[in-house]
């Protein structure tokens, strides 16, 4: 029964991607067309196909998450080296490769594949390991959560060819077009039936933590996906749209969806992921319950309203500058909660970062989380967002919070999932994973480092006046002076590529059940309690 | 679910409840954070009252301190104009020759025409004014149209070659492609190499000197000098606008490109162009 639904779902979508490629406008509609109806035939025939036979369905259904700690860790990869070329890019101009691979498609191709395909998949398939575990049930809805991991690829897949073939709605974090926009809606409502309903079924008492975070990135994603995305398609067989917001209402629009994607998706999702994994890790309890609840709803109250944040000095009316200014610092203490849960779990475990690399790699994420999110409020503040704005120390900000926190809590998990999700008693290397962990750290240091003092210098050049009251530097002057900056931040995302690497080495090398004879890391001094 | 328990490495209470293994401590909230968040409240809340913050039916409360982002930014312009008016007002009556002659008037000048220059004319001639193929570089001693202050305050004004300015600097050398043979061409070009000293053919010489005097000398000179009143380079020194190989002079003597360089008095004032001409004249090649 389930079957012959699922089939002929399959071939609906197969029939509306012939019409949709046959009516086809544009030749990346056309493309996109031709790629769901290949997806939906493969779909198809691996339904016909597959035996369910050996399936338990009263265990924990672990698919979505295996595969999806494979596609964490290609598409981390891939993200990076995309990062890496976008910043020689900008280091050295004649790298710009028209059309496809010019700077202004290779930036959201970085951005999307960072955020969406390596950050997403993180927390598609933790939130997924720790609903069934947290939850003692098996993941709600059957095929659905298979359906939202390829779904979610597919969603990848369109974006990023999307952005190549310069097809892109100039949104930032939003640039795919409305059709792509509006199967991610459909994967999304997918993924939180898949997740509220694995909740809704459990059989503890209580809902752990890491769910309450986990809901509340995927409740929040969902409507700023949807309210931002909103548009009018030219043609409903055409790939071009145009947004139904304009001007400063456009610009308010973006800013709160951009603003909470980095507040639900790369901080709360995240946290949900920490709750999870350093209690595990560290083999803890979490330090404080009654911090988990006023840290969780302080910061889902005050995050929504921070976006205009990112307007300070525009068009956007001053109450709406003001309001977005005092609820990132009223942020402060609400992000700082999970850095102090997640730091202080460890109090009776502090050795463990000196043996385990995966625990030093969770703790150094929850530092730059802290960093990050006490440099966020202090960039919103007016007077200094007036040297910041415009300039790479935003930049920098926002790699500290990327490779120091989502990379490193995301490795953290990944390292953690790979030996029990491919049925190994550990992994191949914990000296590698240590490896992993100097090599990302040192990227993140340079990183941020140049990227603070080229930021300031570039925001004291625009803004440098002489005695008789004239701008000292033509803006030509500023991009001269960047370079050695810009050199060294590919520099610094080589370090950091190179640690993702030596992140698949090991990873394949788990999978493929062999261990690396090593020395351990630092021996276990046992102290009596 | 697990009965409440004392932890034994840190004597703190557990909540009771556990999940796959992870249990809760019921440590109190850190006093810390506690008062560090009132503080971050308590400051939004006195930044509302003193800024525009809360959105009303019509506008928004205007915040005791009467601040406005779009007032400011009027006053700063406001006092920056009125800070400069007294010295554009002097620029604007004193003769554009004469402004070096006052210190304090030359270098407002030079200091205005600088920061103009880096907005309206670094684009071409670069931000140190080093110019690059096809526009000039403007720190050296080599004039199309005349080195003196005045000279340069007109060409900045009215432009070269800009025809929608009557006053506009204006010439034009003619394409010598179809009219001039082909040897004789390469013959003149190879005699202007020689006028610089750069390297050239001893044969074809004389039919070069014999046709660079009866085609070329009229505007460039017979020393190959040029001259600033027809915009006729210099053909005896080392620079060279649009290169100096003996292809890219046979090139440019069939088929000679004109630059083209906007007049800017209009858009930028009297006060703008004399602080403009002040500044380039001073760069080390005004005459």
């Amino acid at each position: 029964m389930t079957k012959a639904i699922e089939l002929s779902l399959a071939s609906l979508v197969a029939l509306l991607a012939l019409f949709m490629a046959a009516g086809a406008q544009d030749a990346v509609f056309e493309f996109h067309s031709y790629l769901f109806l290949i997806v939906a035939v493969l779909v198809a025939f691996w339904l016909i196909g597959r035996d369910t036979s050996n399936d338990d369905p009263d265990g924990y259904m672990d698919g979505p998450v295996r595969l999806g700690v494979l596609a964490t860790v290609f598409w981390g990869v891939v993200g990076f080296l995309v990062g890496v070329v976008a910043a020689a890019q900008l280091a050295w101009p004649d790298l710009n490769i028209e059309p496809w691979f010019n700077f202004g498609r290779i930036r959201p191709l970085h951005t999307s594949a960072v955020i969406f395909a390596f950050g997403g998949n993180a927390l598609l398939c933790t939130s997924f390991y720790v609903v069934q575990r947290t939850c003692r049930a098996r993941l709600f809805g059957g095929d659905l959560a298979w359906f939202v991991f390829w779904g979610y690829q597919l969603f990848i897949v369109l974006a990023a060819t999307g952005y190549l073939l310069g097809n892109s709605q100039s949104k930032e974090y939003a640039e795919p077009e409305w059709y792509i926009d509006l199967w991610l809606t459909i994967v999304w409502v997918a993924y939180l039936l898949v997740f509220l309903g694995s909740i809704l079924k459990r059989k503890e008492p209580h809902i752990y933590v890491a769910n309450w975070f986990y809901l509340s990135f995927i409740v929040t994603v969902a409507m700023l996906h949807v309210v931002n995305a909103l548009a009018i398609p030219v043609s409903l067989t055409g790939s071009k749209s145009y947004s139904l917001f304009s001007g400063v209402q456009d610009a308010l629009t973006q800013w709160w969806y951009g603003h909470n994607a980095v507040g639900f998706f790369l901080t709360a999702g995240f946290l949900g992921m920490m709750y999870y994994f350093v209690p595990k890790q560290a083999e803890r309890p979490v330090y404080s319950y009654r911090l988990s609840i006023v840290h969780f709803w302080s910061l889902i109250f005050l995050y929504i309203w921070a976006g205009p944040h990112h307007l300070h000095y525009t068009a956007l009316p001053d109450w709406a500058q003001t309001l977005g200014m005092v609820f990132s610092i009223m942020l402060w203490m609400p992000s700082w909660g999970g850095m102090i849960n997640g730091l202080m779990t460890l109090s009776g475990a502090w050795d463990k970062i000196r043996t385990d690399p995966i625990i030093r790699m969770m703790v150094m994420a929850l530092a730059f989380y802290g960093m990050s999110t006490f440099e966020g409020p202090m960039m919103s503040v007016k007077s200094v967002n007036g040297l910041s704005h415009y300039t790479d120390w935003t930049i920098g900000h926002v790699h500290s919070g990327a490779l120091g926190w989502v990379g490193m809590i995301s490795f953290g998990a990944i390292y953690f999932l790979t030996p029990r999700m491919f049925g190994r008693d550990r992994l191949y290397s914990l000296r590698m994973v240590n490896w992993h962990f100097w090599l990302a750290t040192l990227g993140i240091a340079v990183y941020a480092g140049v990227m603070w003092v080229s930021g300031i210098m570039q925001g004291l050049m625009w803004r440098e006046y002489d005695p008789e009251g004239f701008l000292v530097y033509s803006f030509a002057e500023s991009v001269d002076a960047m370079h050695p900056f810009y050199v060294a931040r590919v520099f610094a995302g080589v370090l950091y590529l190179a640690g993702g690497l030596v992140m698949v080495f090991n990873i394949a090398m788990t999978m493929k059940g062999r261990e690396r004879s090593e020395q351990p890391i630092a021996t276990v001094s046992v102290q009596p309690a | 679910m697990s009965e409440k328990e004392i932890d034994d490495v840190t004597n703190v209470e557990t909540t009771g409840h556990e999940w796959d293994g992870i249990k809760e401590l019921n440590n109190p909230l850190p006093r810390w954070w506690v008062w560090v968040f009132y503080a971050t409240i308590v400051f939004a809340i006195g930044y509302c009252i003193y800024y525009p913050a809360i959105p009303l039916i019509e506008g928004a409360t205007k915040g005791v301190g009467g601040y406005s982002s779009r007032l400011e930014l009027q006053q700063t312009m406001a006092d920056v104009e009125a800070g400069r008016a007294d010295m554009l007002e002097r620029i604007r009556t004193t003769d554009v020759t004469e402004i070096r002659d006052d210190p304090e008037l030359a270098r407002f000048a030079s200091a205005g025409g600088a920061s103009a220059f880096k907005v309206y004319c670094s684009q071409c001639h670069g931000s140190g004014a080093q110019g690059a193929a096809g526009y000039p570089n403007l720190n050296d001693d080599d004039w199309l149209w005349g080195g003196s202050v005045d000279q340069i305050a007109h060409t900045i004004r009215h432009g070269v070659r800009y025809e929608e300015d009557p006053e506009t600097r204006y010439s034009e050398m003619p394409a010598f492609a179809g009219v001039l043979p082909r040897e004789e061409v390469l013959a003149v070009a190879n005699y202007v190499r020689s006028l610089s000293g750069l390297d050239h053919e001893g044969t074809a010489m004389e039919t070069g000197t014999r046709v660079y005097m009866e085609n070329c000398a009229a505007c460039h000179g017979d020393d190959g000098l040029g001259n600033t009143d027809l915009g006729a380079p210099n053909l005896a020194d080392a620079l060279w606008l649009y290169g100096s190989s003996h292809q890219e002079l046979v090139s440019q003597i069939n088929n000679p490109k004109h630059g083209v360089m906007p007049s800017w008095g209009d858009r930028l004032g009297d006060a703008m162009v004399k602080q403009l001409a002040v500044y380039v004249h001073g760069l080390g090649g005004g005459e």
